[in-house]
């Protein structure tokens, strides 16, 4: 009885080291580790070499890639932002709190709902003959070229960030202190100033993790870049993708891998800062 | 000022509209008859529901996928709890490396977690098997799972579960007659989202499972081919499932949060 007490923290705090201890840190581990192996005859064999490194940093196509993919991401992360704040306003300030939470409730079902498919459905909608040019065509315009093009990749990385970026910008702009801009209106305060020097800096938080989460997600998408991006210029995750499937190039695509992981720390860390950083007054 | 209102609702509606645009798309041309689908529309049939569903493979994948997600759906549910009331009852030395642990995963390109798991498994003889894409999931959908958890947590009177001791019930029967029942309505919420996550996911799936494909893998390798409007009626079906998982694991929630 005594023991099985005893052991009662432990059953619920060591079920998560272990799993994630072996299925998560293990394999990131691994392919770190990896990316210092030796291929020979298209077999891995352990081994502490630079080689992988060399060839894939030493190589224009890789840092085509790199940057190609920083800037997308970076450019999706600002427009999803953008795109979403007025909508985020909307729904902080001028709808009742049940249309919010409803507002929520239907944002968060696409965001867990199949990204696959409505990337999908978007190559039927942007086709050269698809509905939107059809439409289009009806008031004589076009018909454009949208797949297969930076702006496709980057409708892709709407759908998939917009959902998130709305609902954290709501939460982060709904949660700010009335007062404050009541205060700002009573002391004169235009609308415009209001905004600037008031709710933005409240809601910076909210704001900068809404963008970071876009960054992280556009940064990592294989699928949008693939099929509504046309895959060319290639993107990092194309890339590890193409290493991986074609022979046994595992610890070159290990090491596209690591330098993907390094970037996003680097970016979430100076986000962090710049959210909690410096607060003049 | 009036108009300006009515101008920021209708510029919700519209990001709403982009956003269930493509569900609804899908949708749409599942039941319509041209080939390529455009505007305007041809004439109402099932014809890509019954030739997807005719086809054997489609079968077996969706009992992949049913299999994966419910596994890794209590997989999930049961690793989240526990990280959730560990996190709620108990302070530890280096409790917030624990809770990053806890929470880091989603952080990490799916790409990235695929290449990792397919190396890992491969090592363990577990890749290209269904178990392997359970693992995998888990991964993934725990920390979803202790969310939801915690929150419902958060919502528990602490002294509950002491009064339960204090009239004599050990860790355990406290466990099982006040803090599971409690939790119950989250464990069944963080069950769904975790199965809709694992019945989503295909880019670590795609990764590990060989020839033992779930349905979005199965569909990234049709949609590598050309156009084919079959993929909209299997992607019907496949909305459907994950909204109705989705929706589900919501209201389960809000009910209890709104008391």
């Amino acid at each position: 009885m005594r023991k099985s007490a005893q052991a009662y923290p432990y059953v619920w705090r060591l079920p998560l080291l272990v799993w994630q201890g072996l299925f998560f840190v293990g394999p990131l581990i691994l392919m770190v580790a990896m990316s210092f192996w030796l291929v020979r005859n298209y077999r891995m064999q352990p081994d502490f070499i630079l080689d992988n490194w060399d060839r894939m940093l030493g190589r224009d196509y890789f840092w085509n890639a790199y940057w190609i993919t920083l800037w997308r991401a970076s450019l999706a992360a600002l427009l999803a932002s953008l795109i979403a704040f007025p909508a985020s306003y909307t729904l902080a300030f001028r709808v009742s709190d049940t249309v919010r939470r409803w507002a929520v409730f239907f944002l968060i079902v696409p965001f867990f709902t199949s990204y696959l498919v409505r990337v999908y459905a978007w190559q039927v909608l942007l086709a050269e003959s698809g509905p939107i040019n059809a439409v289009l065509g009806f008031g004589g315009l076009g018909p454009f070229t949208m797949l297969n093009s930076g702006f496709g990749a980057m409708v892709g990385y709407m759908t998939l960030v917009l959902p998130l970026v709305v609902i954290l910008q709501t939460f982060s702009l709904a949660s700010i202190d009335r007062n404050l801009i009541e205060a700002a209106w009573n002391l004169g305060a235009s609308p415009r100033a209001t905004l600037f020097r008031v709710i933005i800096p409240a809601a910076k938080v909210g704001l900068i993790i809404g963008a970071v989460f876009a960054f992280i997600l556009s940064f990592g998408d294989f699928v949008s870049p693939f099929y509504l991006g046309g895959s060319k210029p290639p993107t990092l995750s194309i890339l590890i993708i193409d290493t991986t499937k074609s022979g046994q190039q595992w610890p070159r695509a290990a090491v596209v891998a690591v330098m993907m992981i390094v970037t996003l720390f680097v970016a979430a860390f100076a986000a962090v800062g710049a959210a909690y950083g410096k607060r003049k007054s | 000022m009036k108009a300006g209102r009515l101008l920021s609702y209708l510029y919700v509606l519209a990001l709403f509209a982009f956003v269930f645009a493509p569900i609804v798309t899908s949708m749409v041309f599942s039941f319509n008859s041209d080939r390529f689908p455009t505007v305007p529309l041809g004439s109402f049939t099932t014809h890509w529901y019954e030739t997807a569903f005719s086809r054997p493979e489609v079968w077996t994948a969706f009992g992949n996928s049913a299999v994966v997600a419910l596994c890794a759906g209590a997989l999930s549910t049961a690793l989240g709890f526990a990280t959730a009331y560990t996190d709620f009852r108990y302070g530890f030395r280096f409790k917030t490396a624990y809770l990053a642990l806890a929470l880091l995963p989603p952080t990490i390109p799916l790409v990235i977690m695929g290449l990792a798991m397919l190396a890992w498994l491969g090592r363990l003889g577990l890749s290209g098997t269904l178990p392997g894409i359970i693992i995998a999931h888990t991964v993934m959908g725990a920390p979803f799972a202790m969310a939801i958890c915690r929150l419902r947590l958060q919502q528990m009177d602490t002294s509950l579960e002491a009064a339960a001791w204090n009239l004599g019930a050990s860790p355990w029967r406290a466990m099982r007659s006040v803090v599971i029942p409690f939790c119950l309505p989250a464990l069944v919420s963080a069950y769904c989202l975790t199965a809709a996550v694992s019945f989503d996911e295909f880019i670590v799936a795609w990764f590990v499972s060989g020839l033992n494909k779930t349905v979005p893998v199965m569909i990234l390798e049709i949609l590598q081919g050309n156009v084919d409007p079959q993929i909209n009626a299997i992607g019907t079906v496949v909305f459907l499932t994950s909204m109705t998982l989705v929706i589900v694991a919501q209201l389960l929630i809000l009910k209890k949060s709104a008391k």
